[in-house]
């Protein structure tokens, strides 16, 4: 079987969402016709027609707040943010209208708000933001991250089966730069639940999306050096899989984060306060990151790659790290 | 002035409008006996618009009710203790004490959505139940509610534009009360009209005197029924007048003392009984009747509602996410397979109905499409800009000249 793009495990998932549950309808900028600014939303319009699969004007509040509506109404839309960068124009929709409606008179949003997210493709300072730590801080959202083909295509499906307002992050560094085989059948990936993607047994790198490719990277160049590096890809940010985070710092005792996001306020903060508080004792080093700088992401090739997490900053930070 | 309802539905008028009044009366009252916890917000002079507009609606439609819009909730079935509950934040209230005000709802059987404070963010979502209704096959109308601050909010403008193009069946009252908080609403917009905005986005629009219960019941009516038959939005303009403050911590010294005055002689509630009493549709034992029963209905609430807890403590952790707790269904009106492949396929090209064909692209001069000046942003001598107002052409009989405010 052919192997398939993250791009294209994300299409098939809308699609055979769509296919099962006439409830699943596509709203967003360009989705239809044009198949989405990334074409991940392809042929949907085709199949399944103008009610289901629906241009708005540029609208981002209006948007999420329409798909919020037909999620009271009993749907589970679909809505595209051409750009993640533009779901800073939906914020309020999200934060005050989404996420606060379960739990302030019990009316679930079963809304899934996809788009893409990321640098290192030269898009600037507005077309390469990882924005999910804004909303991993507004409880009643579920915060995705993908970093393989597999987990696109099985977290998108339980997102829209799921009854709560899911924000899923597509790194568009990897649309067309990973692929795997894929399993013929159904599948999904539960929502909340890390993976450890490599076994290790003298520091621990938590990691997600494009940086979970760098973080297996640097694994394999430290391993060279005789240096075993357990790498735990988050897949989900919001819950937060502890157990999983907990299990592997117990076991390795040393902790490295790395997180394209910005560093200050980014998950590598939350993380190192729960590992103080919950396996201190644990504990044979500091806890270190590896982040973006606090900068806006810069246009620039080489004031990009600066900003960026690299392999070799990685790479670094472990080795200094294991000799602690 | 001509009405098509009947004396019982006049007398409902009066009942759900006296009621919201007496209710909200009621709600000073504790709020001065400090047993309400957070603001009250009066809708005094502006229940013939929560009330005349609710009550165009029939059982499947949906609404969303901004906070002075108490009046909407009874007409739609909830009871004073459900709103007295909410403002005392008692374990007994629609939301169990984890928000206040009116800003609860009923997904199920009532079709209220809850506001957020946020102004102007109901209206892309009952856009969005509008959609939905269409897609499901369920032929109903969404209403919500604005202020003239509200409407200046750039959500207003997102969801109204969305509306438009999708022809949802959205209906939106602009309850024009001039003011919003201490701001006049020339400060607001620049417009005389807050209808005139209809006429920006294509659909249809209507001023009505929002002080009398009658014309907005019927404008409400019409616009209705215009967006269920699928002719798209309707912007109702409802001129009205805040009578109080902005809520009760505001004794709104910047409003004109004549204003208050003017509008007093207009009050909904008093123009209504005229209206009962001039038509002959009730006697001073009729009247009598309605009060006593309104007195003890809410006599019996308020102690509902002053006998209630409230809610234990550790509630405050539980319901952020939806556990299995809920199941999302779609009522649906129409055969699923109409919107399944194959009968759902189609081919993915727009059919652009150019509103300028007449004209074609080689009539158009060099200057309206070319202007290195201007790049078209500035139109052409030639260009029609300025189509005719006709935004009061659903409601004849309903636009008002208003005497007072401006
Ligand atoms: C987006 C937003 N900004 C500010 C506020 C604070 N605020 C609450 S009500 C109000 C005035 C609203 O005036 P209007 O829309 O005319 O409604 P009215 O109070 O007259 O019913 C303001 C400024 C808010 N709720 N939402
Ligand atoms: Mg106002």
């Amino acid at each position: 079987m052919a192997e398939t793009t993250y791009l294209e495990a994300i299409r098939q998932a809308m699609s055979e969402e769509m296919d099962r549950d006439p409830a699943v309808v596509l709203i967003g900028e360009d989705v239809g016709v044009y198949g989405g600014a990334f074409k991940a939303s392809e042929g949907l319009l085709e199949r399944f027609g103008w009610e289901r699969v629906i241009d708005t004007p540029i609208s981002e509040s209006a948007i999420v707040g329409a798909a919020i509506g037909m999620g009271y109404a009993g749907l589970r839309p679909l809505a595209e943010m051409q750009f993640i960068d533009f779901i800073a124009c939906a914020f309020n929709q999200i934060t005050n209208f989404a996420a606060k409606s379960h739990y302030r008179w019990g009316a679930p949003v079963p809304l899934v708000l996809r788009g893409p997210c990321g640098g290192g493709v030269h898009g600037g300072p507005f077309h390469s933001a990882n924005p999910e730590m804004y909303f991993v801080h507004t409880p009643g959202l579920k915060v995705i991250c993908p970093a393989t083909a597999y987990d696109a295509k099985g977290l998108l499906k339980s997102a829209i089966r799921d009854n709560n307002p899911v924000l899923f992050f597509e790194h568009k560094f990897l649309y067309r730069r990973i692929k795997e085989d894929l399993p013929e059948d159904d599948y999904t990936v539960p929502i909340g639940k890390a993976s450890v993607r490599r076994q290790g047994r003298d520091l621990t790198i938590i990691s997600y999306a494009a940086m979970l490719h760098t973080s297996l990277e640097a694994a394999a160049e430290l391993a060279k050096e005789g240096i075993e590096a357990e790498v735990v890809d988050l897949r989900t940010l919001l819950p937060l899989d502890t157990e999983t985070i907990l299990a592997s710092v117990r076991k390795t005792n040393k902790l490295l984060v790395v997180h394209e996001d910005t560093r200050t306020g980014g998950i590598a903060g939350e993380i190192a306060a729960l590992v103080t508080e919950n396996a201190f004792e644990h504990l044979d080093g500091p806890i270190r990151r590896v982040t973006s700088l606090d900068t806006p992401v810069p246009y620039a090739p080489p004031l990009e790659e600066y900003f960026l997490p690299s392999v070799a900053k990685v790479v670094s930070a472990a080795r200094e790290l294991a000799h602690y | 002035m001509a009405s098509s309802l009947t004396r019982e539905q006049h007398l409902d008028l009066y009942y759900y409008m006296r009621l919201n009044r007496d209710l909200e009366e009621q709600m000073v009252r504790l709020f001065r006996q400090n047993k309400i916890v957070g603001g009250v917000y009066s809708s005094l002079g502006q229940e013939a618009i929560s009330v005349g507009t609710a009550y165009s609606l029939g059982p499947g439609d949906w609404i969303a009710p901004m906070i002075r819009n108490i009046g909407s909730l009874l007409v739609r079935g909830f009871k004073p203790r459900d709103i007295l509950t909410q403002h005392m934040a008692r374990y007994t209230s629609p939301t169990l004490g984890k928000d206040g005000t009116s800003h609860f709802g009923d997904l199920k059987t009532r079709h209220v959505v809850s506001p957020i404070s946020m102004l102007g963010d109901l209206i892309p979502v009952m856009t969005g139940i509008a959609m939905a209704g269409r897609y499901l096959g369920q032929k109903i109308v969404a209403m919500t509610w604005i202020g003239d601050g509200g409407a200046s909010t750039g959500v207003f403008h997102e969801a109204l534009n969305l509306a438009a193009v999708q022809k949802a069946a959205l209906v939106l009252i602009v309850e024009n009360n001039h003011w919003a908080y201490s701001t006049p609403t020339e400060r607001q917009t620049a417009l005389r009209d807050l209808a005139d905005r209809a006429k920006a986005y294509g659909i249809e629009g209507a001023i009505v005197d929002g002080n009398d219960v009658v014309a907005v019941e019927r404008t409400a009516r019409e616009a209705v029924a215009h967006a269920r038959a699928g002719h798209g939005p309707v912007l109702i303009e409802a001129k009205t007048m805040r009578m109080r403050g902005h809520a009760q911590h505001d004794p709104a010294e910047y409003v004109p003392k004549e204003m208050i005055e003017e509008w007093k002689r207009c009050d909904p509630l008093d123009r209504h009984e005229k209206f009962l009493t001039e038509n002959k549709l009730w006697n001073a034992k009729t009247k009598q009747e309605i009060d006593q029963r309104i007195a003890r209905e809410l006599q019996a609430d308020v102690e509902f509602a002053e006998n209630s807890p409230f809610p234990p403590p550790e509630l405050a952790a539980e319901g952020v996410y939806c556990e299995g707790c809920h199941t999302i269904e779609a009522d649906w009106k129409r055969p699923k397979e109409e919107v399944m492949p194959p009968r759902s396929s189609v081919v993915a090209k727009w059919q652009i109905k150019n509103p300028n064909a007449a004209e074609g692209p080689s009539k158009r001069t060099p200057a309206s499409t070319h202007s290195p000046s201007g790049n078209g942003a500035r139109p052409a001598p030639s260009a029609k800009t300025s189509a005719k107002p006709k935004h009061a052409k659903k409601s004849k009989g309903a636009r008002v000249p208003v005497k007072a405010g401006h």
